[in-house]
């Protein structure tokens, strides 16, 4: 009786497990404040496979794979390892039960040898108790001859190529005996010869029953190497398939079906001469001949995935980087942009992506933020800020902009997203701009506030400035552009004006 | 719906909170108050009604206060002066050595002696602005961390006073460089400082880039700040700052020693931290700093006033100095939780 239902249960978990495949993730839910990353999200992954996971930026990839990885606590939903539920604490708490993840920043201690970087914290250690370095180097030799890795354990890791960290960062995973391998885009450095390489290291972990999960955003690299793949789409589910049924217009399709809605009460307004010319900037090894136009009172919306170099054009046009060769031409003249400064001597504002790292002073107060442009350049005299003036400047802007807070004495960290970004938002537009680049105006506020900002923009554009937006929102792009521009790996792939332009056209140009 | 309920959030916690400077008020009612009843039970006499210890007590810190001015707003702008102590001490042995007067026959510059007091305030000031400048340009050209290059500064200029008269004192000052700090002028040295250094932070575009240097280095180069410059400014202030109250340690005990100001970079650095000016940058204010001051002030002087041995008084500075970084680590913690 007794060894009856024992069976049975015995049974029962082998079904499970074999439903389950290696790691089954159910209804996994996960909010950031003001967002909602990942909405009832499942993923399986059966062993010795490789299983794709696609979608567009901010699609909730990466945040699932750190939740795998055990970096961040899932809000709901249960994560299943060979069947059995678990309870992921910490990035070591993964490693322990077989989860490794690759990160894409290579997370390798530089000034270690190789060889100390994979065996940290579990060290051979002597008779006396102390590290046995020859053992050590040993067991590395050992496990790079498994892999088929030519590395010399002996190394110093700051030495090595980003292609040989990644090996590094392989052998470390094997090393726990993982059964899972969480690989976040491994070939954006890459080159194709190492890529190849990497493909075969990949293909030998499958063949030992390794389950590879693998976030790409390359086509080809979908079909070449992976054996099913799941699509999300903000946050979202939308399928898993074998790699062999679909074609690549299939996943595009996966991937962009999102409904534009009527939010984006883009008008058109005269469209008058070119203001800003961009004739064969170049960075290399970040991005190569980029030429386009702004006419005064357009929008020319840039779009591209992760790793596409937009942000770095805008960085490069408003001096916080330098281009090595190239032109910017405006109003006709050609003009040298060393640091922010001159760009605003030129009339260019930039409202920049990231807004906690380099857009808002949090500790300071609403008022201070708004300033913090205008008083570089005017609005002084003698060292001192004539400050009833600049305070009605930005009291007025803030109640143009609808900026929700008490008053401007409030500190920043305490406004929500939206306000924060209208904020920045205030502090350009008090500089006058005529040429304004906005990275990812609308990223992370709630769809109110985003919709006033669309607005704005588009009364900007009315104005007669000339826009640059860069978004990774399709629907955003397309409602708000009258042209769009394209990049794929610090390349233009391609423009499409306003009347041509869908998702799959964007997709496609962004994702070769 | 979703915005109402956010103003209405946002207001709450406005009126919430308190200003920092007052709930550090508040502590240092608390710490007086404490001492005072301890008085009483273990002196039977009180803390706070002897006038003439509290004069004293201010006298003490106003050197190191206004160090500590200068200390302060190095900290806004997210860095660190570790040299000022070293520069006290530089500083009052050159300006001291252009300071001897002429009936003195060994006078370490036989000829440059009666000098207008002017001249050797003058020197040593300019000797301050050069230390601190270079801590600047070394920190914002070469980017070596602030703790490094203000490291070297402290060594270096501390190697300096010593080499300057191979360790020997100097004295015999003229009577007007003799009056810089006699009596209350130290006090009244450190108020003046003060006032201009709370105007400048508060209403100048200095001020202003202080503040969002240290609260955000990558927006404010957006905003077209020149980061690196300012940088430079902020430490040759503090440079200045240092050398200001060498001159006056120098002045005041009529004599300048290679030794001089040794450890005040600490004391003054504790100052604003337990002043509630953030090790993280872009929050703090001279007030604080004021108040930080007069904290340490009264620990101090009170345990001084409950007989507590001098080894007890040093081991308890440094738990203070530990426990006021750790209040603001905590308050940084609860607002990355916030946001």
């Amino acid at each position: 009786m007794v060894s009856q239902t024992t069976a049975a249960a015995i049974k029962q978990m082998l079904d499970d497990t074999e439903r389950d495949g290696l790691l089954a993730i159910e209804g996994i839910r996960k909010e950031f404040p003001g967002v909602i990353a990942l909405d009832d999200v499942r993923l399986r992954v059966r062993p010795g496979t490789v299983h794709a996971l696609m979608g567009e930026n901010g699609a909730g990839k990466s945040t699932l794979m750190k939740i795998i990885a055990g970096i961040y606590q899932p809000d709901a939903g249960e994560i299943r390892l060979r069947g059995l539920p678990v309870t992921l604490k910490s990035p070591l708490d993964a490693l322990e039960q077989g989860i490794a993840m690759i990160h894409q920043e290579l997370a390798l201690m530089n000034w270690m040898t190789v060889a100390e970087n994979i065996w940290i914290r579990r060290e051979p250690k002597n008779r006396f108790g102390l590290i046995d370095h020859s053992k050590m180097v040993e067991m590395t030799q050992d496990l790079f001859t498994r892999l088929n890795i030519a590395l010399d354990p002996k190394a110093q890791v700051f030495e090595l190529t980003v292609a040989q960290k990644q090996m590094v960062e392989i052998a470390r995973a094997v090393s726990y005996e993982s059964s899972i391998l969480i690989m976040d885009e491994p070939t954006s450095a890459l080159t194709d010869r190492e890529v190849e390489h990497l493909f075969a290291i990949i293909r030998d972990l499958r063949s030992r029953g390794i389950g590879i999960v693998y976030i790409t955003h390359k086509m080809n690299e979908l079909f070449e190497i992976a054996d099913e793949f799941t699509v999300f789409r903000d946050g979202k589910y939308v399928g898993t398939h074998s790699s062999k049924d679909v074609t690549r217009d299939d996943i595009i399709r996966m991937m962009v079906g999102r409904e534009i809605t009527d939010m984006f009460p883009k008008v058109d307004c005269p469209i008058g001469d070119v203001m800003l010319e961009v004739k064969n900037l170049s960075i290399p090894g970040v991005f190569y001949d980029i030429s386009f136009s702004i006419r005064r009172g357009e929008i020319l919306g840039l779009a591209g995935l992760v790793g596409s170099k937009r942000s770095n054009v805008a960085e490069a046009l408003f001096g916080v980087a330098q281009a090595n060769s190239g032109e910017i031409i405006i109003d006709g003249k050609s003009v040298t942009i060393a640091n922010p400064s001159e760009a605003m001597a030129y009339g260019l504002a930039f409202l920049t992506e990231d807004r906690k790292e380099t857009g808002c002073f949090l500790t300071l107060n609403c008022l201070e933020n708004i300033q913090s442009a205008l008083i570089t350049r005017s609005h002084v005299t003698a060292g001192f800020v004539d400050q009833s003036t600049v305070t009605k400047l930005a009291e007025g802007m803030a109640a143009k902009l609808r900026v929700k807070t008490p008053n401007l004495h409030e500190t920043v960290e305490n406004l929500s997203g939206g306000n924060q970004q209208k904020l920045l938002i205030a502090r350009w537009l008090l500089t006058k701009p005529r040429i304004l680049i906005l990275d990812e105006p609308t990223r992370g506020i709630d769809v109110g506030a985003k919709s006033e900002i669309h607005r704005l923009i588009t009364g900007l554009a009315a104005e007669g400035v000339a826009v640059l937006m860069i978004s990774s929102e399709l629907p955003e792009v397309l409602g708000m552009s009258d042209r769009i521009m394209v990049m794929h790996d610090g390349r233009v792939s391609g423009f499409l004006n306003r009347a041509e332009a869908t998702q799959v056209k964007i997709m496609d140009l962004a994702a070769r | 719906m979703n915005t109402i309920t956010q103003t209405a959030t946002t207001e709450l916690a406005s009126r919430r909170r308190l200003p920092a400077e007052l709930t550090i008020f508040l502590v240092l009612i608390g710490i007086s108050l404490t001492f005072e009843i301890l008085g009483w039970i273990l002196q039977g006499q009180s803390f706070l009604g002897n006038t003439q210890r509290l004069s004293i007590m201010i006298l003490q810190v106003s050197v190191i206060g206004i160090i500590a001015i200068g200390v302060t707003q190095v900290i806004i702008s997210d860095g660190i002066d570790l040299s000022s102590g070293s520069v006290v001490g530089a500083t009052a042995m050159i300006s001291m050595s252009l300071a001897q007067v002429g009936t003195f026959d060994r006078a370490v510059y036989p000829h440059l002696t009666d000098l207008p007091v002017i001249v050797p305030v003058a020197i040593g000031l300019l000797v301050g602005i050069v230390c601190g400048g270079i801590n600047g340009v070394l920190i914002a050209y070469t980017r070596i961390p602030p703790f490094i290059a203000t490291l070297g500064m402290m060594v270096t200029a501390r190697g300096f006073a010593k080499w300057y008269t191979k360790g020997q004192p100097i004295s015999f000052p003229t009577d007007s460089f003799a009056m810089i700090g006699k009596g209350l002028a130290p006090v009244l040295i450190f108020l003046a400082v003060a006032a201009v250094m709370h105007i400048v932070l508060r209403y100048t575009r200095y001020g202003k880039f202080t503040y969002a240097i240290g609260a955000n280095r990558q927006a404010a180069r957006v905003s077209g700040i020149d980061v690196e410059r300012h940088t430079v400014k902020v430490y040759a202030v503090a440079g200045l700052l240092s050398a200001l109250a060498g001159i006056v340690v120098a002045s005041r005990g009529l004599t300048a020693q290679a030794g001089m100001g040794l450890s005040y970079e600490l004391d003054a650095i504790a100052m604003a931290v337990i002043g509630g000016v953030s090790l993280s940058g872009g929050r703090g204010s001279i007030l604080g700093t004021m108040i930080g001051m007069i904290i340490f002030g009264v620990i101090i002087s009170g345990f001084t006033f409950l007989r507590l041995d001098a080894y007890y008084q040093e081991m308890l500075k440094g738990l203070i100095i530990v426990a006021a970084v750790v209040a603001d680590v905590y308050r940084q913690r609860k607002r990355v939780k916030k946001s």
